[in-house]
């Protein structure tokens, strides 16, 4: 069998967001990863979100390039377009797919080897275009779907199934995006829902480039013994430096925070950001101070997790700067496209 | 002074050549040139052969005053203005025989009056300037200008025309008006008082350029994608496309910003490598905007795996390929068309693509209106071949026309209210048994959702590993092909019924090829001619070639790409075939053409070329 269907069933009781939907109608087509997988763990991560949200699903749109990961697009939300491109080449549709129409929600799923490896030059340029959009990187430092060879977030140590020993040092994306300037940098656990919710939601709704890197272990290939991306290895080494609570559009922030602790940060659409700090020496919306705090840790085989760096002022969002008019450009009419027949007569002078 | 030899009285017929050091401003005296005898109404050609080089490397610009109004390349010099000592010697030589040659005498060079032939014509340049202009880039800037004026006077080129150009040029800044009126003035004056002039070789008012307009093909082009309702252009710099999306963007800036808001109506996306701006290309088209690409040879080898996702997946796309002279990097400033083999069949497994062939700017215009609308009804990748000659050099085009009754066909899209009387939306299934599904962008209703994927799919859109699933969609692809010359423009044919002989050719040959038929005709010899402009070729390119008993085929590339092309996907007979080539990397001239069918109709005295009906 090549597929498998999924049976929709509801329940009545099941609890419904502000569209009446259910968390069911934002389920995609059935896994076909192994069990267990970091990555459906992440799909039901993004599910959650987006029925929270209250995402229409026509207003999501779902990129991918090639590999374990970038096949969970067709895992959630199956009223919304989605596009499984080529490996590593995911940045240039979305960034396409983003310059014809601003106002949509773009999502695109990765992984290590589609975004560290063949697609880093895509990633990195998507990053400095800032165009708007979430990017998860499903990490897991292993080439599944070609059974097991390192990937170029192996750190170095680590050992493969059959025993290897990877040499060569790591790329870390958290690291990459904060260099290159990304404005919203993030590091998250597959098994921590209730840190990934609130991290996708808030990339969704940050106006830019959003990166959030999960750590989300191969159950096949890279969950042994001395793996240093195993599920024992990241619950004990992975650990948040800041909390995030994302706080919907017009809703009153109910909850008491100690100020000096809490940093709010108001979002394009209205909605806000409450960042806990749990290490009080931590500045997240100061790029170089993060930049620092993550690579001492990384040092010391600590991995610190949560929204590493945010900073909502959108001035280099790709339409900001191209200065895109607010609709998006494939429903402007012809008619205010073409420049028309007079126009051209006129203009047949200039080459006389 | 030399005596000048006399020459055979031509007017309106001859070639100037000029050769100068790239980076000194030379191109625009050059185009003054070329301009004032344009609007002289004199037809005339202007071809760039430029280094590779930002600064120092040399350079030649062509100007064929054609009173016939013959578009191709001449085959003969017959005044050099040699303006770069580096390569007096070989321009020298270069020149035909009764020729003049007119170099810089500020700086002696009595070895250049060792071809008899020739008349060397003094001027000096340098020491004119010298002595009326201060500043070193000034002097060099404006030594163009003098040699403009000389020019001007031994060719007999109305000094007010080319006054009007000035004006016009430096209207607004009178420091720059004066200096360039002073320089040209000191070229002429020095020339109406020192010799002889104007030469044999001269030009005289007509009214042949009336309703027509000097441009090159990339600026046509991008005009055509802004007249397409294109709004996303996406790119990386490469020559000789580069143009096309400077000509776009300008475009835009003038036509699509609200003048009020500054919102702009169009997305230029600069791309870090070809590879993504075919990927921007699809993302904005899928999503249900305009894109296109303009590129050259190493961006189409770049761009191949996403070309096949785009038809596998049926993602409309347009990539205009402005053919540059390969294999590797080559030479990136001379022409060729050698990229048409692998444009057909670009990307790995069973792909085939649309092809257009653009013959000079004026269709680089309508085919790239043309383009977009055959991408989103076929909902395919559409290639369009132009050239270095086409895309870079001006040519003499009637007036763009335009009429406003044009609406872009934007294919078989599904609204949200179309969706919403449909029991059940699947993207593959061929509803109209036409082999075209129908698309739906994102956006509009989870209804209409669907997942594009390059891995096996079937009619659903789902994935599948069955092969009768794989098959059925890889079939209907086929289908579609097969179909795609109905909305593909047809070949232009000329012919005179009954000639056993015919030239089959693309693009830019065709000035090449129609002065070569002028030239035959003249010998007593007819023959006939068809012009592709598309791939999957019309049922009229195989007519053609049952009809003829010798086909030549005219292609600047050295392994007869087109050759290759017709006998794959016809079923002309091979040995009917025969190639004339041209891959030196310049323009074709009609020399070769001519040449090549007299040598082989000689070599075959039973072909009758001449019409045999009575």
């Amino acid at each position: 069998m090549s597929y498998i269907n999924k049976p929709k069933v509801s329940h009545p009781s099941l609890p419904t967001n502000a569209l009446g939907m259910t968390r069911r109608q934002y389920e995609g087509s059935m896994s076909t990863l192994c069990a267990g997988c970091g990555h459906d763990s992440v799909t039901a991560s993004i599910i959650e979100a987006c029925w929270g949200l209250a995402l229409r699903p026509e207003q999501l749109v779902k990129l991918s390039g090639i590999g374990c990961s970038s096949k969970t697009t067709a895992y959630f939300v199956s009223g919304s377009h989605g596009f499984n491109s080529v490996h590593g080449r995911m940045p240039s549709i979305a960034s396409g797919a983003n310059a014809a129409n601003r106002r949509l929600t773009y999502v695109g799923v990765s992984g290590d080897g589609d975004s560290l490896s063949i697609g880093i030059g895509q990633l990195v340029h998507a990053i400095r275009r800032n165009v708007n959009m979430l990017y998860l990187i499903e990490n897991n430092g292993v080439y599944g779907l070609t059974k097991g060879q390192f990937s170029a977030s192996a750190d170095i140590g680590t050992k493969a199934k059959r025993g290897d020993v990877n040499s060569s040092p790591p790329i870390d994306p958290v690291l990459l995006a904060l260099t290159l300037g990304a404005t919203f940098v993030a590091r998250s656990f597959s098994g921590d829902k209730a840190q990934l919710v609130p991290l996708i939601q808030a990339g969704m709704r940050h106006n830019g480039f959003a990166l959030i890197d999960v750590l989300s272990p191969c159950v096949t290939f890279n969950d042994h013994e001395g793996s240093t991306k195993s599920y024992t290895f990241t619950r004990e080494h992975y650990h948040a430096a800041v909390e995030t609570d994302f706080v919907p559009r017009a809703q009153e922030i109910a909850v008491d925070y100690a100020a000096g602790e809490s940093i709010p940060v108001s979002l394009h659409d209205g909605s806000r950001v409450i960042l806990r700090k749990l290490d009080p020496a931590y500045d997240p919306t100061d790029r170089s101070a993060a930049y620092n705090y993550i690579e001492t840790k990384l040092k010391h085989n600590e991995y610190v997790t949560g929204l590493i760096h945010i900073d909502e002022t959108d001035s280099t969002e790709f339409h900001n700067l191209n200065r895109t008019a607010q609709a998006p450009l494939n429903s402007i009419p012809y008619e205010k496209l073409s420049p028309g027949r007079a126009a051209l007569d006129k203009l047949m002078d200039r080459y006389r | 002074m030399p005596g000048l030899i006399a020459n055979a009285n031509r007017v309106n017929d001859f070639v100037m050549k000029f050769a100068n050091v790239n980076g000194t401003g030379s191109a625009s005296a050059n185009s003054l040139i070329m301009k004032a005898i344009f609007r002289m109404g004199v037809p005339v050609t202007g071809k760039n052969y430029f280094p590779s080089n930002i600064q120092g490397l040399p350079t030649w610009y062509e100007i064929r005053v054609t009173r016939d109004g013959y578009a191709a390349r001449a085959s003969q010099v017959d005044i050099m203005v040699a303006m770069n000592a580096e390569t007096y010697s070989r321009d020298v030589r270069e020149l035909c025989s009764g020729g003049y040659l007119i170099y810089d005498s500020t700086w002696p060079r009595s070895s250049l009056l060792q071809r008899g032939d020739i008349t060397v014509i003094e001027v000096p340049l340098a020491k004119l300037v010298n002595e009326n202009f201060d500043g070193v880039r000034n002097r060099i800037l404006l030594k163009n200008v003098a040699y403009a004026g000389v020019i001007a006077a031994l060719i007999d080129v109305d000094l007010e025309v080319i006054s009007g150009l000035l004006r016009e040029s430096y209207g607004k800044k009178p420091k720059l008006l004066d200096s360039n009126t002073k320089a040209l003035r000191l070229g002429y004056d020095f020339v109406k008082e020192n010799l002889k002039s104007p030469l044999a070789l001269r030009v005289e008012h007509m009214d042949k350029t009336r309703g027509h307009i000097m441009i090159d093909g990339n600026t046509a082009a991008g005009l055509g994608c802004v007249y397409a309702g294109a709004t996303v252009g996406a790119w990386y710099p490469i020559t000789p496309s580069t143009s096309l999306m400077d000509a776009f963007k300008g475009f835009c800036e003038r036509y699509r910003v609200d003048p009020q808001t500054g919102e702009r109506n169009f997305a230029v996306l600069q791309a870090e490598d070809e590879l993504a701006a075919v990927g921007m290309v699809l993302g904005a088209s899928w999503n249900g905007a305009r894109a296109f690409t303009p590129t050259s040879g190493p961006g189409i080898s770049l761009m191949n795996e996403f070309v096949g996702l785009a038809y596998y997946a049926e993602v409309p796309c347009v990539i205009f390929d402005v053919q540059r002279v390969g294999p590797s990097t080559g030479m990136p400033t001379r022409t060729q068309q050698s990229d048409l083999l692998i444009c057909a069949y670009a990307s790995h497994g069973d792909t085939r693509h649309v092809l257009l062939f653009p013959a000079n700017p004026e269709e680089c215009f309508y085919m790239a209106v043309q383009a977009f609308d055959i991408a989103e009804r076929l909902q395919t990748p559409v290639f369009v071949l132009s050239d270095l000659d086409i895309g870079m050099n001006d040519w003499m085009c009637p007036d763009l026309q335009w009429d406003d009754a044009y609406r872009p066909d934007r294919g078989k899209i599904l609204s949200a209210e179309e969706l919403a009387g449909l029991e059940k939306f699947y993207r593959y299934v061929d509803r109209d048994d036409d082999a075209i599904t129908y698309r739906t962008l994102p956006g509009t209703s989870s209804k209409g959702a669907y997942f594009t994927r390059g891995s096996g799919h079937n009619q659903y859109g789902g994935y599948t590993e069955d092969s009768a699933e794989y098959q059925g969609v890889l079939d209907r692809l086929k289908r579609k092909f097969a179909n795609a010359p109905k909305y593909l423009p047809k070949p232009a044919i000329t012919a005179a019924g009954g000639n056993e002989v015919g030239i089959v050719s693309i693009g830019s040959c065709d000035g090449a090829i129609r002065e070569a038929l002028d030239v035959l005709r003249r010998q007593k010899i007819d023959v006939d001619y068809l012009r592709v402009k598309a791939f999957p070729f019309n049922s009229d390119v195989e007519s053609f070639l049952k009809s003829h008993s010798t086909v030549f085929v005219v292609e600047q590339n050295r392994d007869a790409q087109l050759k290759s092309l017709l006998t794959l996907e016809t079923s002309v007979e091979k040995s009917k075939l025969h190639s004339i080539l041209s891959y030196s990397g310049f323009p074709m001239s009609a020399e070769p053409i001519v040449n090549g069918i007299r040598a082989k109709l000689a070599e075959a005295p039973r072909l009758t070329a001449v019409p045999r009906k009575s």
